[in-house]
């Protein structure tokens, strides 16, 4: 299908969000959406957004589910801060997101869901279709259950039915809109409902209707376009970050040459992980939903004192309740990875909105000095190559290892590189194999790594525990010197694998103005906002640090080299206080906590502001 | 589950090299040394053994019985041992636990892994008391304890150790005691011949928190007159002269004197099969007017977690093959650049 009807207009970059009731199957029309624009070979960044209650009252401010998507011809890396398009099915959805949109951005709404009823369940005191409050805004309202209900109407469809297609329509138009073809999407709605052929007819003529109608009606001048972007040659495909999570760490085992144990309890956002594993069968991996968040660390423990690769995957709250059994397994020097798909909190706070406040907890959230490697993934791709690194810390190190995502990460999407396996270097293992030579307690010199004899190897027998043990039998011991020693031993035994990390190396300037210092999921704007500055002539430079404990070698002469160093969080400065007590600079803080990720344009006023000074 | 090769070892084989720190005349010693006595007598190789414990007097178990061992942290024994028992399905697991470990801090933990029905083997050192944190009563321990932390009698009605495990879906519940020596060798061997999640409550004396708890079991006068012996396809009596038997009245047990009134004939046969019954028998562990049951108070045979889990791998592996990283990597739309 193409548009030959209408003229094209070439641009970089669009950002689009599909708006709705919870029922109104926007991630759907998002996912689907995205998947055409893969195709089209653009650079994109998702965001899906929606309610914690799975069935919020219809209409209700409270039961608005998004999903936005920013595709370019450029590089980018977040779904884009202002909205170019509002896709508004209700309005309800139109009251929460139309603050994004910018000023003669372009409103699609579905007129026949903007009801008195509904109206006066969102807020509005009047239709906003219908008075002039849009007026800065091009508005394109239709009834699309109509348009939808008259494509199908020898179908004998019911009411309902049709209504549950008008995401249909409202992708088929954007699609026409943005140039985007519908062969994917009628791909998967064959596949979706291969057993009841009327949906598969309605939702494509629904689709297709959308598209047609953009064709006909007058008001759209153009088709925009926007170019393929430039990417490393390779093969790609689309991933989301839970996604990416899960292929490192099964890569990662491979790699050992260890089967993987997961354990997890369901909490959001990191329950994907478990539903994503437990698919993996074939691959040997066990997965085990426990009882409880400690149950799953406990078992996680368990598994890895027998010889498996053993990980478990949580959000704030969970990691709460595993600080105990963290601290087990610090003092067993036991090689297991937790997951930390970071939510807002405090306490249950916000589930399903992103946060990056748990860095402290990771660090610090436990009982006497129990250090504990921590490192955080940048981008839903970046979460492939993060899950691999924790893995390969904790195997080759012998020690335990919190990665943290966020659930910016955890449900975005963008495209990755699909690595060759076969250059993915291998991990080397520390299972004791002999049966003369053992002590548990026996230390590797360059990684301080401990030997590791399992259950069911002959002569390996040995106890390990919470309590004290002695530095060269590993026996429990109450001696206070000998205490002393392995709790520097332990401090140690993460900052040794500093030595074999990567140097910084500040992408922009190597020195300068500012230096924005960032971690977790505001890669993506930092980076942005840096470019942007530097198309200014001002000279910055960004590092954004994957290892958090410890911390890269040369971060802290790095610091030294720029006249400011700003941190963008979104928590309320904790990488930033580490920042200022570690390396004694003034770093200032750019802190963000609303439960949606930073903006790129916060970071760019903030540069510039420092610049300036 | 390959097939074990025979091994012949002695019970030095399994005592370690640690010195034991319970204090001396503890009934720990008592149960250490059956368990080392019976472990030699499986067959199978020291090295495939794992002692899991939470935290607890009995918890320092693991450090004196010389096999893999692992001293965890409070009422968590159960989740590591799950974990190893999936990872590694060939090992013989043994957790050891008290009334606190299991039942209070543990709770949770303790059903679960008993309605999962790994195999695997529980030993509930059940002294009615906490020991390691000097003496506060415990959730088995009778209502109206006087302890350092209930100065006027506990208020806390306790847990009844085989009922909780029967409510879970335990599928081996059995009792019995420190002092017994033979009794409890004979019932830890069954508990590992039995393919699922056993669980052994062990009367436990606690000389310096709680002596003389179950001394009435015990001591050689009373004895006769409180054990009831359970054996399967027996009738259940007891009494010194084994002139005393339990029947039905209604659906309720009852004490009968053999004699005039009521004979052998009246007495129920103990079906260890019987979940009905199984319960009847747990109910007495409280109560003065009864014997107290030891032995197999409940069994039943059904799959075990570990075998369905990895039927599922085997299945998995069989259907769509071997996992493939390439393959997997490219499950989805993939493009050219």
């Amino acid at each position: 299908m193409t548009n030959k009807s209408k003229s094209k207009k070439k641009v970089d970059r669009v950002v689009i969000r599909f708006t709705g009731d919870s029922g109104d199957g926007m991630q759907l029309t998002g996912s689907r959406f995205t998947e055409a624009t893969a195709i089209m070979g653009n650079d994109l960044a998702t965001y899906p957004d929606y309610p914690a209650e799975i069935r919020a009252p219809a209409g209700s401010l409270a039961g608005v589910s998004s999903f936005q998507i920013q595709f370019s011809s450029d590089n980018i890396g977040t779904p884009g801060d202002k909205l170019d398009v509002l896709v508004a099915m209700n309005p309800a959805a139109l009251k929460t997101n139309l603050s994004d949109l910018k000023t003669s951005g372009i409103i699609i709404a579905n007129k026949a869901n903007y009801t008195n009823k509904n109206l006066k369940l969102s807020g509005w005191e009047f239709n906003p279709l219908e008075d002039d409050s849009l007026r800065d805004y091009r508005v394109i309202a239709l009834d699309m259950t109509r348009l939808v209900s008259n494509a199908v109407e020898d179908m004998d469809l019911s009411v309902k039915l049709i209504s549950r297609s008008s995401n249909m329509f409202a992708l088929g138009l954007v699609s026409w809109m943005y140039d985007r073809t519908l062969d994917s999407t009628i791909n998967f709605i064959k596949e979706k409902f291969a057993k009841r052929p009327e949906l598969v007819e309605a939702n494509i003529r629904a689709l297709k209707a959308g598209y047609h109608y953009g064709d006909t009606i007058e008001e759209f001048q153009h088709v925009v376009t926007v170019s393929k972007a430039k990417f490393k040659p390779g093969v790609y495909r689309n991933i989301v970050g839970n996604q990416a999570l899960c292929f490192g760490l099964i890569t990662a085992a491979e790699k050992a040459g260890l089967n993987i144990y997961f354990s997890g309890y369901p909490i959001t956002p990191a329950s994907d992980i478990l539903h994503i594993l437990s698919g993996y069968k074939n691959f040997r991996v066990k997965t085990f939903q426990a009882e409880d968040e400690i149950a799953a660390i406990m078992s996680v423990i368990g598994a890895v004192f027998c010889g498996d690769l053993g990980i478990t995957a949580t959000s704030g709250p969970g990691m709460a309740l595993k600080g105990e059994s963290l601290g087990l397994a610090i003092a067993t020097e036991l090689p297991l990875v937790v997951l930390n798909v970071q939510r807002a909190g405090p306490s249950t706070g916000m589930p399903t909105k992103t946060e990056q406040a748990d860095l402290f907890q990771a660090l610090f959230g436990r009982n006497g000095e129990s250090p504990v490697v921590v490192l955080a993934a940048n981008s839903p791709a970046d979460c492939f190559a993060t899950a691999f690194e924790a893995c390969r810390i904790a195997i080759e190190y012998m020690i335990p290892v919190v990665l943290l995502s966020d659930a910016f990460l955890a449900h975005g999407s963008e495209p990755w590189l699909i690595p060759q396996t076969k250059n993915i270097p291998k991990i080397r293992n520390h299972l004791f194999k002999k049966s003369n030579g053992f002590s548990p307690f026996r230390r590797e010199k360059s990684t301080l790594a401990r030997q590791w004899g399992i259950p069911g190897t002959k002569g390996l027998e040995h106890r390990v525990g919470g309590l004290e043990k002695d530095i060269e039998t590993g026996d429990v011991s109450y001696d206070p010197e000998n205490h002393e020693k392995m709790i520097n031993l332990r401090q140690q035994k993460v900052d040794i694998i500093a030595k074999d990390l990567p140097p910084v190396d500040p992408s922009g300037d190597k020195s300068g103005k500012v230096l924005v210092v960032g971690w977790g999921s505001s890669f993506g704007a930092i980076k942005e906002a840096v470019n942007r500055s530097r198309k200014e002539n001002h000279t910055v430079g960004h590092i954004h640090l994957r290892h958090l404990n410890p911390f890269p070698p040369n971060l802290g002469e790095t610091l030294l080299k720029y006249q400011n160093v700003l941190v963008p969080e979104m928590n309320s400065g904790q990488l930033l206080l580490l920042l200022r007590g570690k390396f004694l600079i003034d770093a200032k803080g750019l802190n963000k906590v609303q439960g949606k990720p930073i903006g790129v344009d916060e970071v760019y006023d903030n540069i510039i502001n420092l610049a300036g000074a | 589950m390959s097939d074990q090769q025979t091994v012949t070892l002695s019970k030095k084989d399994f005592v370690s090299d640690q010195d034991v720190r319970w204090c001396p005349g503890c009934g720990d010693y008592a149960i250490l040394s059956q368990v080392q006595k019976v472990f030699p007598q499986f067959g199978i190789p020291k090295e495939n053994f794992l002692v899991v414990s939470g935290i607890g007097c009995s918890s320092r178990f693991p450090y004196y019985v010389d096999t893999f061992g692992f001293h965890s942290i409070h009422g968590r024994a159960p989740a590591l041992a799950t974990g190893a028992k999936i990872a590694n399905p060939d090992l013989s697991v043994w957790i050891v636990t008290g009334d606190g470990d299991s039942m209070s801090i543990g709770g949770n933990h303790l059903i679960h892994v008993l309605r999962r029905n790994f195999d695997l083997n529980i030993l509930l050192f059940n002294n009615q008391v906490y020991g390691l944190t000097k003496g506060q009563y415990s959730p088995t321990s009778e209502i109206g304890r006087i302890s350092n932390s209930s100065p006027l009698g506990s208020v806390d009605y306790p847990f009844n150790p085989p009922l909780l495990a029967l409510g879970a879906g335990g599928t081996f519940i059995a009792r019995s005691i420190d002092r017994e020596q033979s009794h409890l060798q004979g019932i830890l061997k069954e508990a590992y011949m039995h393919k699922g999640t056993s669980f052994v409550e062990i009367y436990q004396n606690c000389w310096v928190f709680n002596d003389g708890a179950f001394e009435s079991l015990t001591e050689r006068e009373m004895k006769m007159e409180t054990q009831l012996i359970l054996e399967h396809g027996k009738p259940m009596v007891f009494g010194k002269n084994k002139d005393k038997g339990l029947s039905l009245k209604g659906s309720k047990l009852q004490v009968v004197k053999l004699g005039k009134k009521y004979s052998i004939d009246d007495v129920l046969i103990h079906d260890e099969k019987n979940k009905i019954q199984g319960l009847l028998l747990s109910e007495l562990s409280y109560d003065k007017k009864f014997p107290t049951p030891l032995g197999i108070i409940y069994k039943e045979e059904k799959p075990t977690y570990e075998t369905m889990l990895y039927d599922q791998i085997e299945k998995s592996v069989q259907s769509k093959g071997k996992g493939n990283l390439d393959k997997l990597f490219h499950d989805s739309h993939t493009w050219n650049v």
